[in-house]
């Protein structure tokens, strides 16, 4: 496999900078996700990477060489999109082996058959190889489009939301498949996705980007534990992360319009006078002898963990628990907060305060 | 509000049974879900208390009212749908009193009903504007004013929160679930999501190929389900299910994993079970806990962060079952990596592989 470079890339569509000098790198056998919202340039870096579009400033690498100007079926990239695009009249079988029997490539029936033999069992479809693609069902269908990208071992895997279209069940048992075939493959891949859960379970590294930029780029627990802003802060999560402004008086931190005040153990001079606390859910918990009092909103069970949401003075504040629990509405609760966890972000700017640094520098 | 009765209520097409027979009672101001697959029947059957479809056997009650072939203009009974279905000529206030003029309502009265909906909703600054203009929430939460605002006996609602996207959906949950505990109007719920279905309901009906598969509540469902249907339906992932013979005390799962299970279990599994002594295993991913004693042992398949914890995917020894194991967030394993296990035998079921149903204490 590849490795692959982007450096400084901007694309434009008339008026429009769709990218704004993009830079990474995708390392050999790695499992990169670019995650944002819709319009954020996702789908532009892939189609850059294979050569569907053509940059205007910056350079594509492959294994260190600039491959600009290589077409793209030069580039050897295999595909899979939200779209599956399977032959309908051929049987699974024949479309497996569809990519090997092209003209460019030739190869022998012999090695076809190996080649697609060992796909179908990676994907657990052995039993379909005879079906007609038509008569499979949408979860089927998309591990057929899998499969035929993984026969031929390209260089470079490219995977466009390719589970958005299947029902919630499906999608997680081919996200599971996904990360299994590709961490025992070792393929190079760039997975792209508008969904938060998606990128966190797979991804070795993902870059978040909006509005054409790289807002933060690193492992899912870089993304999960030190969000960069807000932004990303809010994007990774379900349920997601409490932002609440906050003011500091006295070395203690008081969340606006709520009781909550937080006396912490480390230095909190670099802190401005208001700024805005971020809390995970998890990291709010119910505790007979928490510091802190609500009013028991509402509850979401969802089953492996339930959801309340928790009247503090004014304020909402979410906490996940475990397992189904017996609180009920207007129940009061008292509550803790998980100090170690807590994220600081600046009101005007929107970005995080780095308090490791300041703990650091103390 | 009012209670809604269906008794023996069914609804063929043609020759499709798209609900058979179906008893059900909704109390008055009581919230419940009607979830399932696509092609289940739960749109059919929403809509068959609405009126919008006849029924073709039995009755549907409407507090003691028999309604079963009234139109659904007598019913009273207020419908959203999943497409916001609003006048996109008119603004967001006339959308939101439309129903009230119909009705011949005062000018006065209008007001201070549309008032009381737009605080409840907090939509006030969405009153001037035109439907187009408006994002898909913001024309949801007028597509629900409107429909609060006639104060009906009963609420229906037909995945609302279906075409938004997943943040905002959440949001809208949560507002929806407040409202209904403001108003306690009698409400039905249909949708395919069982997250939103767990997170909303006071009871969810689960339906599956035109026939109820089991009511209960949240935990109901989600602890105890009825038949291996619910059990994989409900949960992200669902109840894991491996298959497995008794014998002496022990069920064994795989060729190379065996279970001793626990005393209050012996006699259930010594009388319940079928005579070969076949039974699915099934527990939920927090049932299982990683320790280095543990009788059960597989081999991670993949490990999942989720954020506040991570999700281990073991292929069990000796078998081609995949188990779903929730870890803690620094419980994470290599792929390839041996993992032992245990269960909770407070929270293992059994069910019968012929019958599929639950076999319990």
């Amino acid at each position: 496999m590849t490795n692959v470079i982007l450096q400084q890339i901007t694309k434009r569509f008339q008026t429009v900078t769709a990218l704004k000098d993009v830079s990474f790198a995708i390392e050999d056998g790695e499992f990169f996700v670019l995650l944002g919202p819709t319009g954020a340039g996702k789908t532009t870096t892939l189609r850059v990477i294979a050569g569907l579009e053509h940059q205007d400033e910056g350079h594509v690498l492959f294994d260190d060489e600039v491959i600009d100007y290589v077409t793209p079926a030069d580039r050897d990239i295999a595909f899979v999109f939200q779209q599956y695009s399977l032959y309908p009249t051929m049987t699974v079988y024949d479309n497996l082996a569809f990519p090997l029997r092209s003209p460019l490539r030739k190869t022998p029936e012999e090695e076809v058959r190996t080649r697609v033999t060992e796909a179908a069992e990676k994907l657990r479809i052995s039993h379909l190889l005879e079906r007609k693609t038509a008569r499979l069902s949408g979860g089927e269908m998309q591990r057929v489009s899998i499969g035929r990208a993984i026969v031929r071992e390209p260089r470079v895997f490219l995977m466009d939301e390719p589970l958005s279209n299947l029902d919630a069940k499906l999608r997680e048992s081919l996200r599971v498949e996904l990360q299994h075939l590709q961490k025992t493959q070792g393929s190079t891949t760039l997975f792209v996705t508008h969904d938060q859960v998606e990128a966190l379970t797979m991804a070795d590294r993902i870059a978040v980007l909006n509005e054409g930029k790289i807002v933060q780029l690193g492992s899912p627990d870089d993304i999960y534990d030190r969000p960069e802003n807000m932004f990303v802060a809010e994007l990774v999560g379900t349920p997601g992360i409490n932002l609440l402004n906050s003011s500091k008086e006295n070395g203690s931190l008081y969340v606006e319009n709520s009781p909550v005040k937080l006396a912490v153990d480390y230095p909190t001079d670099k802190l401005p006078a208001q700024f805005v606390l971020g809390v995970r859910p998890e990291d709010v918990n119910p505790d007979p002898d928490g510091d802190f009092e609500g009013e028991v909103a509402l509850i979401e069970p969802l089953g492996v963990e339930t959801i309340l949401h928790i009247r503090s003075g004014e304020q909402t504040i979410l906490s996940t628990v475990s397992g189904i629990t017996h609180w009920n509405i207007g129940d009061s609760v008292r509550f803790d907060i998980v100090q170690e966890h807590l994220h600081f972000f600046d009101k005007a700017s929107q970005a995080r305060i780095p308090v490791k640094r300041l703990l650091a520098e103390a | 509000m009012a209670t809604i009765e269906r008794r023996q209520v069914e609804k063929v097409f043609g020759e499709v049974h798209a609900v058979k027979p179906m008893d059900l009672t909704i109390n008055s101001g009581e919230f419940v879900t009607l979830l399932g697959p696509s092609g289940c029947g739960k749109t059919t059957t929403l809509r068959m208390i609405s009126g919008l479809e006849s029924v073709t056997g039995g009755q549907i009650y409407l507090g003691d009212r028999h309604v079963t072939w009234l139109a659904p203009s007598e019913r009273d009974i207020a419908f959203v749908f999943q497409f916001f279905a609003l006048y996109p000529h008119m603004s967001a206030y006339e959308n939101i009193a439309f129903p009230l003029k119909a009705e011949g309502e005062s000018q006065a009265a209008i007001d201070q009903r549309v008032d009381e909906v737009v605080e409840m909703l907090q939509i006030r600054h969405l009153l001037g504007m035109r439907p187009g203009k408006l994002s898909g929430g913001d024309q949801q939460r007028i597509a629900l004013a409107r429909a609060l605002v006639r104060r009906p006996e009963a609420f229906l609602m037909d995945e609302p929160l279906g075409a938004l996207d997943a943040d905002f959906r959440e949001r809208m949950r949560a507002e929806i679930k407040r409202l209904h505990l403001d108003q306690e109007a009698t409400t039905v719920y249909v949708t395919h999501d069982q997250i939103e279905a767990m997170a909303m309901a006071d009871r969810i009906v689960v339906m599956s190929d035109a026939v109820v598969q089991q009511v209960g509540t949240p935990a109901e469902v989600y602890y105890d389900p009825s038949n291996l249907f619910v059990a994989r339906f409900i949960g992200s992932p669902g109840m894991n299910l491996v298959s497995g013979n008794y014998r002496d005390g022990a069920v064994k799962l795989t060729e190379e994993s065996s279970y001793n299970f626990p005393a209050e279990w012996q006699t259930l599994l010594a009388t319940g079970l079928p005579d070969s002594g076949n039974v699915i295993v099934g527990f939920r991913p927090e049932a299982a806990q990683i320790k280095s004693e543990g009788q059960l042992v597989g081999e991670v398949y993949a490990s999942e962060l989720y954020g506040a914890y991570t999700m281990l995917h073991v292929m069990m020894a000796g078998g081609e079952e995949i188990v779903h194991i929730r870890s803690d967030r620094l419980g994470r394993h290599d792929i390839g990596a041996t993992v032992r296990f245990d269960l909770d035998p407070e929270m293992v079921r059994f069910f019968d592989p012929t019958t599929e149903m639950a076999i319990r204490r």
